[in-house]
């Protein structure tokens, strides 16, 4: 944990090295999640409500989506660049030093720069939370902070299986896309407005489910029995990078350098 | 024009080379089709007033959209170009015997077309075998088709002169990344990759007709579903030309003015 800091502070102070590419790469990261929350809201002024759901609902959904989603991507960088280390042979060294290959890939890249797109999310977020007409209760809370912890979590287990598909095909795919960027755009609405076969997969194989709709139904007091059990589907989300971290150790120890 | 010609004919053959690539790119926009299609189909399932597009015309703008992204996005960006001019081999370009504005122009246009001729074919004709209501339609009348075409391709070179002012700005900021960003963001906002231009309110509408990004995207997509009437599409075809005449002139004025006073970075 300590040597994570420290990877942290290096390369805090490395990208202050450019300060005005920093504040307006920022900035951009800001306004990325903002223009889809614009047509979001426009969606939405036109339209009135998404099958029953209506904007504020939905906009607290896509705070925490895009909060989960901005932290995964500045802290757990390292995996979704990691073909590089793999093409040009860096993961070698990785492997000689005497700590965990996790903490050390999660350590090799930081990208401060996504503050923008968690500020953005934060004031989606307290925006929809303050124009909900729900009763926030400490339960609730928690609640919320879970599906947003759940939700980190299995962001960075799909980052973890994208990456430790390289072990493999060495060149990154851009398939792998379609569960991170794709999960994150699908996410942002409740899974409920889907077809039921989409809405399974992204239930049963990977959780969304258990970050954004369960949950939602018990914070919006959409449901009125087993309160808790859809209280806790986020903790059942957070298992998911459970086979992540074993699919990840099965693929280091498949690894072949590519030796340049 | 010849030598632009050839360049423009040998990266074209360069870029097909990566067929794989491009099939991978294809899966991921059928997903983000798919999805943003069942979005709108939620949307449309229970409207409080008629939408100003029907859902059959959303649907075949979204395909179209997914079909031509190479086209259309800023945010496509040629490496080599970034770094010649961070690199300082930039030297080398400016003794070549032939105006680098065209040069590169033609270099762009060639990367688009490349990437748009790998991967619309397999979109396009799988999405007009998908059930409904994901299928795509064919265009009204054979002249709206002809001039989706003709219109396209104004487009397409309406974005590549674009796109030149950002490479251009690179000689000034050096570190593209950022400004990039956010001129592409807004860019693909305002040319209706979000939510289609006639989706938005009104005085939205209003700013997004203004600005030229809407030329290469939501014009000549919805000149195909007949959204635009071919009356209409032509006038829009006259301020492409023009938009493109501006942008051109412009982008080779600060060319010229930038050569006079250029750095070269390092070896």
């Amino acid at each position: 944990m300590k040597l994570y800091f420290r990877y942290i502070s290096i390369l805090l102070k490395s990208q202050m090295q450019y300060r005005a590419s920093f504040l307006l790469l920022s900035l951009g990261q800001f306004f990325v999640p903002f223009s889809v929350f614009a047509g979001l809201y426009f969606m939405f002024e036109r339209f009135g409500n998404i099958r029953g759901w209506t904007f504020f609902e939905v906009a607290l959904c896509f705070g925490v989506i895009n909060m989960a989603f901005a932290v995964t991507e500045c802290f757990a960088r390292g995996f979704d660049t990691f073909s590089r280390l793999v093409v040009s042979g860096e993961f070698d060294r990785i492997l000689l030093r005497p700590r965990s290959t996790f903490v050390q890939v999660l350590g090799a890249r930081f990208e401060f720069t996504r503050a923008g797109r968690l500020i953005q999310s934060v004031v989606a977020l307290v925006w929809a939370a303050m124009n909900l007409s729900v009763k926030w209760t400490v339960p609730k809370i928690i609640t919320l902070v879970l599906m947003v912890v759940s939700g980190i979590f299995i962001f960075t287990g799909i980052f973890i299986l994208a990456a430790t598909l390289c072990f493999w095909t060495i060149q990154g795919l851009e398939v792998a896309n379609i569960f991170t960027d794709g999960g994150r755009e699908m996410a942002q609405y409740p899974l409920s407005i889907y077809k039921k076969w989409i809405a399974r997969f992204f239930t049963f194989i990977i959780p969304f489910g258990c970050v954004n709709y369960l949950p939602l139904m018990y914070i919006l007091d959409k449901v009125r029995e087993n309160e808790y059990l859809y209280m806790l589907t986020p903790l059942l989300g957070m298992a998911f990078i459970v086979p992540c971290l074993f699919i990840w150790e099965m693929g280091v120890r498949h690894y072949k350098s590519t030796g340049s | 024009m010849k030598t632009y010609f050839s360049v423009f004919r040998l990266r074209l053959i360069n870029n097909l080379q990566y067929r794989a690539a491009a099939l991978a790119g294809v899966a991921t926009q059928f997903f983000w089709g798919m999805m943003h299609i069942m979005i709108y189909e939620a949307f449309y399932a229970n409207a409080v007033s008629t939408p100003p597009m029907s859902l059959k015309q959303v649907v075949t703008y979204v395909w179209l959209q997914q079909a031509f992204l190479v086209f259309i996005a800023l945010w496509v960006r040629d490496e080599e170009i970034f770094n010649l001019i961070t690199s300082g081999n930039i030297a080398y370009e400016l003794c070549r015997p032939c105006n680098i504005y065209g040069f590169w122009y033609a270099k762009l246009i060639a990367q688009r077309l490349s990437g748009a001729m790998l991967r619309c074919f397999p979109i396009l004709i799988l999405a007009f075998f998908f059930p409904e209501p994901y299928r795509m339609t064919l265009p009204p009348s054979a002249m709206s088709f002809f001039l989706f075409i003709i219109s396209l391709l104004l487009g397409l070179m309406v974005v590549v002169s674009i796109s030149m002012l950002i490479y251009i700005s690179v000689f000034i900021t050096m570190s593209p990344v950022g400004s990039m960003l956010i001129i592409s963001t807004a860019g693909e906002f305002f040319s209706g990759m979000i939510i289609p231009i006639p989706l938005m309110p009104l005085w939205l509408q209003k700013v997004a007709y203004f600005l030229p990004f809407r030329l290469a995207a939501d014009m000549p997509f919805r000149v195909y579903t007949g959204h635009i009437p071919p009356a209409q599409a032509l006038t829009g075809m006259l301020i492409q030309l023009i938009w493109l005449g501006i942008l051109v002139l412009t982008g080779n004025a600060f060319m010229k003015r930038i050569m006079k006073r250029i750095v070269v970075q390092g070896g």
